[in-house]
């Protein structure tokens, strides 16, 4: 254990302990900003009373939802585009027609058809989710190697087979990648939709305390969703480097 | 159609251009079945083009390639193809079994029956014990070897080999030379070999057909009268060998600074 590979929690600590200082010696008085120490005394009561584990799993499971549903899609979609040549000329023109939709431009359309709640808020992160998946799927097929496909062809492989057993496998890493990308704007746009309509998750609640003057409690859920996101990202890129690191398969950080 | 003396590979007055280029002219001639024929040349050639007629990857747009007695329309798993760039035709994500596993699965093999079937072609190419690492935790040479064991599991009557032991260190290339003898010796399996190599070429052929560059077209087809099994010093020692490799080289030497 060397103390120096942690130096990187140094930088953090002191700005922390620099705000705290800051505000207690200035003698500011406001509901914009909060102590640490009582940022941190919040965060502990939200994870005591199990508050902040209900509203993570609210949000989490809209994000899990969205992404089962308009990543898979996506993925799947983008296979099918990237083995044909006729498909994705025809599609080009409706994916570049629909694609810069705003996903928060959706909120309207959801709400008007699911009302709030979970429904809506997974709708809106599988229309945001379906693209760079559809996309990064795509080119990660394009990129597999030439010289795979020539293989499963002098193989003869059925197409079914050529997909399975060459594609899918070629572009697993490419497209783990691509989710972990797509998971951190469904982030952003499941707390979006909660902040801005739907009564529901962490960015609710991050609201509710905003709307309560509390901002010790507002800071103590922005300092959990780093920490959340923080996680996820770092648990999908230890999987990805348990299943390719013994294959000898670069894992794009 | 198929009667004794009709080649394995036939190249009929074949011809190929691209982009207003022509990059085979007219090239003529046959393999017999069971021999290991070498195509030499200098890149720009068009002998890997060659090769690729023969799989069906590529179409001549003159004249006609034929696998025994029938014009060529695309890939049959009858042919197998040893890249020269093992890394790319390997899947990183199988071990050396699986890789070998593919062409026996493209087949239809049954699974109870595989695993014997892949241990002996494993065995035969040297691999024996090597059967669950992955292509990146092999050497070079152990791949290009995984690679031939896949081939092999085709029971190809044709294989094909473009430039294989080209990237490759001088002593690995003479042994996997004389592993790939051995392997196709008395199998009656066709061979075509390309390589720049002479001294490969005349090592390992029964024939070995020599092409020029811009357009290609063969320049000379020679017998290879060495005895076989051949011997990295006395065959590549032996007056016969001496002999053609500077016919070869000297048409070379010429075409290269006419």
């Amino acid at each position: 254990m060397n103390a120096w590979q942690y130096r990187g929690w140094l930088l953090p600590f002191i700005l922390l302990g620099v705000a705290e200082f800051g505000i207690r010696t200035s003698g500011i008085e406001s509901h914009g900003i909060a102590l640490p120490s009582d940022i941190a005394k919040a965060l502990t009561e939200v994870i005591a009373s199990g508050e902040v584990f209900v509203r993570t799993w609210e949000t989490i499971a809209a994000i899990l939802l969205g992404l089962g549903i308009g990543g898979t899609i996506g993925a799947i979609l983008g296979i099918f585009l990237g083995l044909s040549r006729s498909a994705s000329r025809i599609a080009s023109l409706a994916i570049e027609l629909f694609r810069p939709i705003p996903p928060v431009a959706i909120i309207p359309i959801a709400l008007l058809i699911y009302g709030f709640g979970v429904r809506m808020e997974a709708a809106i992160i599988a229309f945001t989710c379906f693209w760079p998946m559809l996309l990064l799927t795509h080119a990660a097929v394009d990129a597999v190697d030439k010289q795979l496909i020539e293989v499963s062809r002098i193989l003869q492989l059925s197409h079914i087979k050529r997909v399975v057993s060459i594609v899918i496998p070629a572009i697993l890493p490419r497209v783990l990648t691509a989710l972990r990308l797509t998971i951190g704007i469904a982030f952003i746009v499941a707390i979006t939709t909660e902040i801005a309509v739907n009564p529901f998750g962490l960015g609710h609640a991050m609201m509710l305390s905003q709307m309560e003057l509390r901002p010790p409690f507002m800071y103590a859920y922005v300092v959990w969703l780093a920490v959340l996101g923080w996680v996820i990202n770092a648990g999908l890129l230890l999987l990805q480097q348990r299943i390719f690191g013994a294959m000898g398969i670069e894992v794009h950080r | 159609m198929k009667t004794s003396n009709t080649p394995a590979i036939s190249f009929d007055r074949v011809g190929l251009s691209i982009a207003n280029r022509q990059i085979i002219d007219g090239i003529s001639f046959d393999i017999t079945k069971g021999e290991f024929v070498c195509v030499v040349g200098p890149s720009g050639c068009g002998k890997t083009t060659l090769l690729r007629m023969v799989i069906g990857l590529a179409l001549a747009d003159k004249g006609e390639v034929r696998r025994f007695g029938k014009p060529v329309s695309g890939p049959e798993r009858d042919v197998a193809v040893v890249f020269q760039d093992y890394g790319r035709a390997l899947l990183p994500w199988r071990t050396a079994s699986g890789n070998v596993a593919l062409a026996l699965e493209a087949g239809g093999m049954p699974k109870a029956e595989r695993a014997d079937e892949i241990a002996s072609l494993l065995e035969r190419v040297g691999l024996k014990g090597h059967g669950d690492k992955y292509p990146a935790q092999l050497s070079g040479r152990m791949q290009q070897r995984v690679q031939i064991a896949r081939c092999l599991a085709q029971k190809p009557g044709i294989l094909l080999m473009d430039e294989p032991f080209g990237a490759l260190d001088a002593m690995t290339r003479q042994s996997l030379q004389d592993e790939i003898s051995a392997i196709v010796a008395g199998t009656g399996t066709t061979v075509m070999f390309v390589t720049h190599d002479i001294d490969e070429a005349i090592y390992l052929g029964d024939r070995v057909v020599q092409l020029d560059a811009n357009p290609g077209r063969v320049a000379e087809i020679i017998d290879v009268n060495l005895d076989r099994p051949r011997n990295q010093l006395s065959s590549r020692e032996a007056p016969e060998f001496l002999r053609l490799r500077h016919v070869l080289f000297e048409h070379m030497e010429r075409s290269a600074h006419p």
